[in-house]
Parts: C-alpha cells; structure tokens; sequence
C-alpha cells in the first residue's frame, strides 16, 4: 500500500511544474516516448480516450452524411443528388448512376447509418472515449487496470470500422439487410458486404469486450483509498453497469455472427429454413434452419444495447447538472439502485422487438410486462435528475444547456416508446417512421446531446481552455430546433402508416393504393405526409449545418480558447484535482478520499464546492483494509 | 508510475487484477457458448429428424479422458510453482501440452472421417452412404462419366441413416455407383444437416479455444517462463490464471461431450 499523503490541494502548483520540466528534461523514469508510442499506440487511458472520442466523432460525421443522402433520395425519388451525386458515381460506380441512389444503394446506406451511428458512434464516444477519459480521473486511479488490452481494444476497433468503411467500394457495395441483418435476407442477397460487416462486428464485439473487462475491472480494483462505492460519482456506476451490459449481452451476437459467417461461408443452413426459395428457385441448402434464432441471438444484444447508449448519456447529465445547480443531486441512492435494476432487467426484455414474428402471445405477453417493468427505474432516474434542478441556482453555460435538453428530449423518447411495448399498439406502429422516431429522440436529442455536453464540460480538462460560450450556445440551440423539426414529423408519419426502408419514401406504395380507390382512404398516404419529407429533408441539411460551429469551435479553442484553472467549473469529483492536462500517472500524489461525490453548498464551508479529497478538519486518512471476518 | 494490484491482492477485495479480468473474461465466454448452445436446442427442437448415434462415443470418451487429465496437470502445475519447484512445473505443463495436442490429433481424426463420409442419392429413390473408397479416374458428375467406391451401405428409407443407435449389425460392404445413376452427392460436412453446422461450429470454435490456450502455455512454459528468475510470484499468477481459462475450456467440452456424442 502506498503512504497516504495528506494533503489539500492535492499538490502545490510549483510542484507540478518542477514534474513537468522534469518530464521534458532528463527524466531517467519517463523518457520522451516520441510521436508513435505517445499518440498512435499509447497505453495511457487519456490518449486512448481521446483517439476514441476523435474516430467515433469522424464516423459519426460519415454516418450523418449517409443519412443526408437516403433523406435526399426519400423526398426527391429517382432525381440525381445535387452537388455530390457525381461524386458518388465515381467513386461507386452503377449503383449510384448519373448522381441517382438507386434502390440498392439506399438499402446500403440505411444498414450502415445504422450499424455505423451506434456501433461505430455512440457506443465508443459514450463508452470508450468518456469511459477512458473520465473513469480513472474520478476514481482516482493512475490508469487503467490493463493498459495493452486498452490500446489493443482501440486497435480492434479501428480496423472494424476500418472493413465496415471499405466494404462500401467492394464489388456489390456494403451489407444490405438493414443494421439488424435478418437472415435468411442477409445471406441471399448476392453481395460480399455482408461477409465484410460479419468480420467487422467480431472485430467491433472483440474491441467492446476487451473494454468492459478492463472498464470494470479498473473500478473495482482501482478506485484510491476512500472511494467507496456509495462515494463514486453517479457516472462511474452508469459507466459500470453498461460495461457489464457489453460484457454479458455481445458474446451472444458473436455467436449469431459466427453462424451467420457460417451460413455464408461454409453453407451452412443456421438461419435457413427447409423450402427457402431465392429468386422464384428453391435454394441449394439443407435447411432445417431458424430464421427466428438470429433474430433472438440479435436482439438479445439488441436490447441491453440501447441501454449501453443512454446509461453513460444519463451519467454524465447527472455529473453537469450536479455541478451547475451548486446542490447535490437528489436521490444518490434511487439513482444507483436504478441503474442496477435496469442493467439486470435489460437482458430479459428483448423480445418486445419481435411482437410481429409470430413467436406466440404466451411469450409476447411475458416481454410486454418485464417491458413496461424496466420503464419505472428509468423514470425514477429521469425524475431524480428534474426534480435535483429544484432550488438550484442554475447557472446555464454551454454543457448545462445540453444537459437540460437531454431531460425532455429523453423523456419524449421514452415516453413515446410505451405504445411500441404494448404489443396490441405495436402490431400497427411496429416497422413504421413512429419507430424510427421514438428510438431517434432517444438517441440523437437524448444521447447526442448528452455527449456534447460531455464535450464541453471536459474539453477544459483535456486541453486547459474552454470552448467559446457564445458558439456554443448558437450550436445548441440550432441543434435543439432542428433535431425537433426532423424528428417530431415522423411520429405523424409513422402514425399515418409510412413503413421505414422504403427507398422512395412510400411514394410507389401510396400512388398504388390511391389509384385503386380513387382517392386518398385508409392505406395510401396523404400528400401532406409525402410532403413532411421534403420539410425532414431541409431541416435535416439546416442541423448539419448546425454542427459547423460546433466542429470549428472544437478546434479552435484547443489553440485559442479562453485559458482556465484546473477546476473551471468549481466541481467536487476527483478530475477536476488534478494538472491539467493530467499527466502520466494523473494523480502527483495519490488522492484520498473523505466524502461523496456531490458535496455543492455546504452549510459552514467556505466555499460552495468540497472537493472529494479535501481532508476534514483533523480526519484521519481512510485506508483500504482487510474487512474484518 | 505503477498500477497497483498487479501482483499482490487487494486488500478489500481479496483479490489482483488479471483475477479479475479472467473472471470477467470467462463470464462472456460463458454467454458465447451460450449462444451457440441455445442455437443448439432451439435448432433441435424445430427440426424434422435429428441424427442419432453419428459421433464415435469411443472418441469422445477419449477426448473427455484426455482433457480431464490436462485439468490435473493444469492445476499440478500452479502447485508446483506455488511451492517454488520450477522443475516439476516445466514437467507438468509440458504433459498439458502433450495432451492438449493429443486432444487436437483425435478431432482432427473425427473431422476427417466426417469429411470422407458421402451420402448418394441415386436416381431410383434410394441412398448409399459410406466413407470414401475411391474415385475412378474418369469420375465426373457434371458430365455423369466414372464409377465412385464407398464403403458402406445402400438403403431405401432416409430415415434410417439417421438412427444409428437402434440400428443392431449393420452391414457395411464395397458400393460401387454409376455417376450417371447419381442425383446428389455430399459429404458430411457441415453442410449436410443442421446438426453438423451445429456440430462443426461448436467443436469448431472449442477447438480454437484450446489452440489459443495451448499457445499461451507454450509461451509461459518456453520463452515466458524467464519471468520465473525475475518474478517468481508474477509467474506464479500468469499460471493460475492462464489455467482459469484452461479449466474454463475443459468444462465446456464436458458440456459438449453428452451434448453432441450421447444424445
């Protein structure tokens, strides 16, 4: 055990510079690692957080774009795209001739935006990048517990991305099947896209994996003296419980991916049942298969899946809210108990996605319940955070504002969600624009927003500046609007019958069943629901260009924005008590730690912040003990 | 800067890291097995016949001999560095490794007899089934020229070929078949029937694990063991923990063994 030092700061401002001048000196200990070790295969948890944070945000972009074409090509059917059609038939070729997304080339972009947004996005932004970054600073460790296993996680991670990215130029263009990849239909569509988006989801689910066993394994042998688990910072647990999520709800798609490899590769029959007829031919397979076992293996991930992209969103609106309304957050414990409760109950609600397939109403009844079960911890979560905004003295920077967005921007998306788990409601919402809004206001308002307050909020930690204030309200507030008018139409839409993955936006479908009738009746579509797309379209191009003040805030304050202290926000959890940026190692002296993490306002204290580690008046140091048999 | 627990256990925990990412680690294997297990039943359960009696139990036997022998060597291993006799864990871990090939050898063998296994559906309804004898030279299906040698059997009803196991004496001779009396031929890979996919990915994707912990001990017991001079007390954790994973292999194929070969 290391000597506890007490000591409050936790070191003196000459001594960490007398380490860094050290460190650039002739330091025997830490040598200069040069540019490769020190950006490109670094250990140090920082770093890795950063290159994962960069990478998601670049295919976050990527994923952006593709949706910008399918919107352009659902409200503009067969016309060719303006500006960057061209572009696409030189680097794709017949797929998209003359400019125009053609029917395959729709299916491709609708299956990697998916596959891309959460797997290639959310998930290593929300969990890896913040993860990395944060986790080990707020518990008070040097790094995490396995540093190689952290880099080869990122490494892992960059090369699926890396196949997911190059399959769009292969012959055949990428993986067609849509993000859930439904066999029998992804294994008879004639294209290798598939193969490549198999290998690099084993190469993704490997990356996620090695990460959890890392994240989690930090936590609970890293955390310092003191840091006891009703003392971690709300986001430690979120982060916790969604490692555990990874940890037990992907190895299941692994095997799904094996078999689909299977049936790809070596003609298997896992997922193709006897009589399967391809083209108007029966198909040369043995069948006996089960389509229905892919898409249990499938959204058994599925399921925990959405909760590993808004549990660390959750968490770190709690961390800002906590620190900007100057109050500690209401219900610590409510909120631990929560998070636990819907990390168990998320691996048995998965089959509410698969109401339609015809599995039975036994079982269709049993997921209904544990579905509308897992709605109250994460209500009570939302509730907790509202209800600590009460008799804050709110102050409303850049991260809080994103913050505050994520509260009713969730509670829309969660809310609307309710329909979709009563499987009476489903069966007409099921596979409709209503579906792709609910999970969209949960993702993209709700859990983007979230990370951008992340952003934000840690961006001086990281670099030392702030992002600029007024930029980024212009960011949030364009982004707010925007996300609402794309989004809010397609409840209506969905509503009104439009199924999702039509690659002319239903207009085939529609023109097909009003010519029957002779007039708009149940069943086609009216031309006001046709013409919400052209609206989703504009505002769609109005929230990218919302985001270019965020981009060019980003990098120009790592240069050039206002410099701040190491504690800009006045916070009390233990990254705010370190240099910054941090070094190797993080901490000067190990911190040790007396309090909970939401110390804001106490009576009698100097200030209106106690920082975790700031000794009490004449208190002993906690250290870590064997517990007493 | 040095992270701590790496060796010794923390104290409230009871427990160093690599323990705890091996545990961590074995918990997904446990859900990846799981999958394909339960891809097992419910691919059993929708199934019109499933095959009977197409393993050799004597094999399979063998192979649960074997790697519960490893298990025992495994585990004499650790005790050896544990107690500090270097010597005896070189001599132990080798015979895990001995057997751990042996293991592979006795699959390798079953995937090779399941490889020249043909079933023939000949043209007047019935089947002949049997391992590869020969191929006539001029052997050609596509241009239906040449004769193919099978030693096994020929029968009328399908359904016998897949129970074996209630099937007293069978008699397996030289089958001779005309390609052009040939409507389809395939061996049993997997391919064949559900129950080889299952089978081959299972045993498939058990094998890879042994492979990859066979590598892992090879290394710890040639190039890696120099940590021994160094570190005796680190080695000593690299064992323990590389043989969680070893005992982890093993269970599985404890699942597999009744799964696959005696049900």
């Amino acid at each position: 055990m290391d000597a506890i030092v007490h000591q409050f700061p936790p070191y003196r401002k000459d001594e960490a510079h007398h380490l860094q001048e050290a460190h650039g000196d002739h330091d025997y200990e830490h040598h200069d690692p040069g540019f490769w070790a020190k950006f490109i295969f670094s250990t140090d948890h920082k770093t890795i957080g950063i290159q994962y944070g960069f990478t998601a945000l670049c295919f976050m972009l990527f994923g952006f774009f593709l949706m910008i074409m399918m919107r352009w090509q659902i409200a503009h059917p067969g016309t060719p795209v303006p500006v960057i059609g061209p572009l696409l038939e030189k680097v794709l070729g017949q797929v998209a001739a003359k400019g125009v997304i053609s029917p395959e080339l729709y299916n491709s972009f609708g299956a990697m935006h998916g596959t891309i947004m959460v797997f290639l996005g959310i998930v290593p932004l929300a969990f890896a990048a913040f993860g990395n970054y944060v986790v080990p600073l707020m518990i008070g460790a040097v790094d995490m517990a396995f540093p190689r296993v952290n880099m080869a996680s990122y490494q892992a991670y960059f090369l699926g991305g890396l196949i997911m990215f190059v399959s769009f130029f292969i012959p055949g263009g990428a993986a067609q099947a849509g993000w859930t990849s439904y066999s029998p239909l992804a294994t008879t569509i004639p294209t290798h896209g598939q193969l490549f988006w198999i290998i690099g989801m084993v190469l993704l689910i490997s990356s996620s994996l090695l990460g959890a066993v890392n994240f989690i394994a930090t936590i609970i042998q890293l955390r310092a003296p003191g840091m006891t688990w009703m003392r971690l910072p709300w986001f430690v647990w979120a982060q916790f419980v969604t490692a555990f999520l990874l940890l037990l709800a992907f190895p299941p798609l692994e095997a799904a991916a094996v078999m689909q490899l299977m049936d790809n590769v070596a003609h298997t029959s896992f997922f193709l049942p006897t009589g399967l007829a391809v083209g108007g031919q029966l198909a040369n397979v043995s069948g006996g298969g089960s389509p229905l076992l892919w898409q249990h293996l499938f959204w058994f991930l599925g399921h925990p899946e959405v909760y590993v992209l808004i549990l660390p969103a959750m968490g770190i609106v709690c961390e800002i809210i906590a620190c900007n309304t100057r109050k500690p957050i209401w219900g610590y414990k409510s909120l631990v108990y929560s998070v636990l409760t819907i990390g168990f109950l998320s691996f048995i609600v998965w089959a509410h996605h698969m109401y339609l397939t015809g599995m039975g109403t036994k079982i269709s009844t049993f997921f209904q319940a544990t579905t509308m079960i897992i709605s109250i911890p994460s209500v009570i979560i939302l509730t907790c955070l509202f209800i600590s905004l009460w008799g804050g003295s709110i102050r409303f920077n850049t991260p809080m504002l994103f913050a505050l967005a994520f509260l009713p921007m969730f509670g829309i998306g969660g809310l609307t969600g309710l329909p979709l788990g009563f499987n009476v409601s489903d069966v007409h919402l099921h596979d409709t624009y209503y579906v792709i809004a609910h999970f969209h206001y949960v993702v993209a308002p709700g859990t983007i927003f979230a990370l951008f307050a992340g952003i934000y909020y840690w961006f001086p930690k990281m670099t030392g500046r702030k992002m600029n204030e007024f930029w980024g309200g212009v960011h949030f507030w364009c982004s707010l609007i925007f996300m609402n008018l794309v989004f809010m139409p397609m409840f209506a839409q969905g509503m009104a019958g439009m199924l999702r993955r039509m690659a002319d936006g239903g207009a085939n479908y529609s023109a097909a069943v009003n010519a029957r009738s002779g007039a708009e009746v149940i069943g086609g579509l009216s031309n006001d629901m046709m013409a919400l797309h052209v609206w989703i379209l504009w505002a769609a191009i109005a929230l990218g260009i919302a985001q270019i003040p965020f981009i060019v805030n980003l990098f120009w304050s790592i240069a050039h924005g206002e410099k701040v202290g190491d504690n800009p926000w006045n916070a009390t959890t233990l990254e705010w008590q370190t240099p910054t940026p941090p070094p190797h190692g993080n901490f000067i002296h190990t911190p040790t730690v007396y309090r909970g993490p939401y110390e804001y306002s106490v009576p009698g204290h100097a200030t209106d912040f106690t920082p975790q580690n700031e000794p009490p008046v004449g208190a002993h140091a906690p250290q870590i003990s064997t517990p007493a048999h | 800067m040095d992270i701590p627990y790496t060796v010794q256990p923390r104290p409230d925990t009871g427990i160093y890291n690599a323990k705890v990412g091996i545990w961590l680690f074995l918990a997904s294997e446990v859900m990846l097995f799981g999958g394909l297990f339960s891809g097992y039943v419910l691919l059993r359960i929708g199934a019109d016949r499933w095959p009977h009696g197409w393993l050799d139990v004597r094999f399979g036997t063998l192979n649960t001999i074997i790697l519960a022998l490893s298990a025992i060597t495994t585990l004499l291993a650790w005790a050896a560095c544990k107690v500090g006799q270097f010597g005896k864990f070189k001599f132990f871990h080798a015979c895990t490794l001995l057997l751990a090939l042996s293991f592979l050898s006795v699959k390798m063998y079953e995937y090779h007899d399941k490889w020249i296994h043909y079933e023939i559906t000949l043209a007047e309804g019935t089947f002949a089934d049997g391992h590869l004898v020969e191929k006539s030279a001029d052997f050609d299906l596509a241009k239906k020229t040449g004769t193919v040698t099978l030693h096994g059997r020929i029968v009328n009803d399908e359904n016998l070929l897949y129970d074996l196991r209630s099937q007293k004496d069978i008699k397996l001779d030289e089958v001779n078949v005309k390609a052009a009396d040939i409507v389809k031929m395939e061996n049993y890979g997997p391919w064949h029937n559900t129950f080889l996919a299952i089978y081959f990915t299972l045993t498939g994707l058990h094998a890879l694990h042994i492979l990859g912990g066979s590598i892992v001990i090879g290394y710890l017991w040639g190039p890696g063991s120099k940590m021994w001079k160094r570190d005796p007390e680190r080695f000593t954790n690299r064992i323990e923990v590389s043989g969680l994973f070893w005992h982890f292999v093993d269970l599985v194929w404890i699942f597999l063994f009744p799964v696959l070969y005696l049900t």
